[in-house]
């Protein structure tokens, strides 16, 4: 019994385009424990999901695009640019050109930027752009890099501020995050409601960390295992990953972790490798994708929604995919030990670029580039059929992605579908921790509050493979974006903070106070 | 020109005869001994979120247990025995980091043990003994 209101005309198209992934042709669940969880999930979540997403009075936008659009274009004119300004010196700093040989055996920015990526690259890249692009149009592919373009700004604030306003404990362990810079930052320039906000913040950041962050990981997972070995209950494949889970974040199993988050690195290389040279056999049709992808940008190209549709699949996805705004990568940067804490912000707006402006593009390069997108040779517009592009064999979600590889280099979608399955956990394995250090901002710091939510994110795990991705997938959008609205609020009022801090650290810099050590 | 020498110790028995070798070889000229052990570390590895929190109490763990397991008991036997010893535990790559020791302390020779094993693994990665042999920036004596 699925409470879909008008509002989410998009999300369940959404939902019905992605609910078939990799191999369509999923047959109808039959295990009836899948059903009643599915039941009961959709039931319970449905008024939070359309609040979220309800659209701007008398049109289709929903006010949270533009809340996360605005919060970007705000950061970025502020801070004059600075994702354009200070690139280089943000490679020098992950190069470790500006690293005290001293603080060596500490984490390297390096090491911090690697940990962060592993936690935002994943289904995001390969899925959500697929449903982007086949509810979008190629023109949805211009709008997810303008806003991870933007995105970069958002990142560099909210890093920034999380290593500024951490908690260190004696024993040397750190908790930190926009529950903790909201909490102390708005103290600090005597702006009331900080608590409160912090709070509030730490619990969407639970119901993110549960929903985006496992419920649809656990979900896609099962999605791609299924379609390899043929359709079975979800909740089997949820009782495995919850105790591999288990294991390493209640057992502290730390070598399938270790094992991982080595592997993870590998194969966004080897697919952004894979991609980047189908796109080269296909040099003769670069212009013309950039051209659909420009030309769809501003027109839609018939696609439904035309180029609203396309700005809101883009920046949804874009968002959804890099996080920035919503606060996470906050939490990851903060453990980092740095004199100087804007130099986290400058490291960290890497991550948008790389995952979104990079990664994200190529995955909609190949897509349109192999033409999976079916163009009606007539009019020479696409073919829309039930609110989304019409795929050649009717895939879409990782699926479209799969496709799209597999019409290029035959084996790849073996490789995609181990990939899949390695990104979601190493995404469940971040998130885990981002919701515990929010766990225990709202509960306290302690082995019993810790091992308390340990155990809830285990269950979840089980939750979401066997629940149907449609109330997942609205769910997880809902909670994550929820995070931003809380996060970009806090922003705003520290804005001046960062801007202290950026001021003089770059005309120290000029000076040659902070010198090159290499 | 300057008299000290680097001995690099790991608390193996290799790396005692190296410093036993090294021991006699200031003690005739009236120099100096740098007592130096590596952290094997780069900071290009992969962490996860837990790792990366961690970090720095570890590290500091790991410095104290080097400094009062290794280090410290082989400097104090020295220094009983009349000889002018510095100690240093670095982070990084064992190799570099003993060169980059010879040139910021302007020692006049490196001495390490070699633990003499020829097996898979050192083919595969190769030993820090076989590798300063060929990069040391100063003459470097390898103890059997």
């Amino acid at each position: 019994m699925q409470t879909y209101t008008p509002r989410s005309a998009s999300a369940c198209r959404l939902a019905a385009g992605a609910a078939a992934t990799l191999f369509s042709a999923l047959p109808a669940r039959a295990s009836t424990l899948d059903e009643t969880i599915n039941t009961v999930f959709a039931s319970t979540t449905g008024w939070f999901v359309n609040f979220i997403f309800a659209p701007l009075p008398g049109t289709s936008f929903p006010w949270i695009v533009l809340w996360l659009v605005v919060g970007a274009v705000v950061m970025t004119l502020y801070f004059g640019f600075i994702q354009f300004r200070v690139i280089r010196h943000s490679l020098q700093l992950v190069r470790g050109d500006y690293s005290d040989p001293k603080d060596a055996g500490e984490v390297s920015h390096f090491q911090a930027l690697a940990t962060a990526l592993s936690g935002t690259v994943g289904l995001g890249n390969i899925a959500g752009v697929a449903v982007a692009v086949s509810i979008g149009g190629p023109g949805a592919t211009f709008w997810m890099i303008l806003a991870g373009l933007l995105g970069m700004a958002s990142k560099f604030t909210e890093c920034t501020l999380g290593v500024k306003y951490r908690n260190e404990y004696p024993d040397g362990t750190v908790s930190g995050g926009p529950m903790y810079y909201i909490t102390k930052g708005f103290a600090e320039r005597g702006i009331p409601g900080g608590k409160a906000l912090a709070v509030l913040f730490a619990i969407f950041c639970v119901l993110g960390s549960l929903g985006g962050g496992n419920m649809f990981q656990a979900n896609q997972a099962h999605q791609q295992i299924a379609g390899v070995f043929g359709d079975f209950p979800g909740w089997i494949t949820g009782i495995v990953f919850a105790v591999i889970v288990f294991a390493v974040i209640v057992g502290g199993l730390k070598s399938i972790a270790r094992v991982t988050d080595k592997i993870v690195p590998f194969m966004g290389v080897l697919y952004c490798g894979t991609a980047l040279i189908i796109v080269l056999m296909n040099y003769d049709k670069i212009g013309w994708a950039f051209g659909q992808i420009f030309a769809g940008a501003f027109t839609g190209l018939g696609v439904a929604g035309g180029m609203v549709g396309a700005l809101i699949q883009g920046f949804k996805r874009a968002a959804f995919s890099n996080e920035a705004g919503v606060g996470s990568a906050a939490i990851a940067h903060s453990a980092v030990r740095t004199k100087e804490p804007i130099t986290e912000g400058f490291v960290s707006l890497l991550e948008p670029f790389i995952d979104t402006v990079v990664i994200c593009t190529m995955t909609a390069l190949v897509i349109v580039i192999t033409q999976q997108l079916m163009i009606d040779p007539a009019t020479g517009l696409y073919i829309v059929q039930e609110g989304r592009i019409a795929t050649v064999g009717g895939t879409s979600g990782v699926g479209l992605t799969s496709a799209a590889f597999g019409s290029a280099v035959s084996w790849f979608p073996y490789v995609l579908a181990v990939a899949v399955i390695l990104f979601a956990f190493s995404t469940m394995i971040s998130w885990s921790y981002y919701g515990l250090k929010a766990w225990t901002y709202l509960f306290g710091e302690g082995k019993g509050q810790e091992l308390s939510f340990k155990l809830l994110f285990c269950l979840f795990v089980v939750i979401g493979a066997a629940a149907n991705l449609g109330p997942v997938i609205d769910f997880s959008d809902a909670a994550i974006f929820a995070m931003a609205v809380v996060n970009i609020i806090g922003l705003y009022m520290l804005l001046p903070i960062v801007k202290r801090e950026l001021d003089s650290y770059l005309s120290r810099l000029r000076s040659g106070e902070i010198r090159k050590f290499r | 020109m300057s008299d000290t020498i680097i001995v690099a110790y790991d608390g193996s028995a290799a790396g005692r005869r190296a410093v036993d070798f090294a021991a006699a070889l200031v003690r005739g000229a009236e120099g100096s001994l740098v007592l130096l052990h590596v952290l094997e570390w780069s900071p290009y590895s992969f962490l996860t979120p837990d790792e990366v929190e961690e970090r720095h109490a570890r590290r500091k763990v790991e410095l104290a247990r080097a400094e009062s397991a290794i280090v410290a008991p082989v400097k104090a036997e020295l220094e009983a025995a009349g000889l002018k010893v510095d100690a240093l535990i670095r982070y990084g790559n064992v190799t570099d980091t003993i060169c980059e020791v010879a040139q910021e302390t302007g020692a006049r020779q490196i001495v390490i043990g070699r633990t003499g094993q020829a097996g898979v693994m050192s083919r595969l990665f190769g030993s820090v003994a076989g590798a300063l042999a060929q990069v040391a920036p100063v003459p470097c004596t390898i103890v059997p």
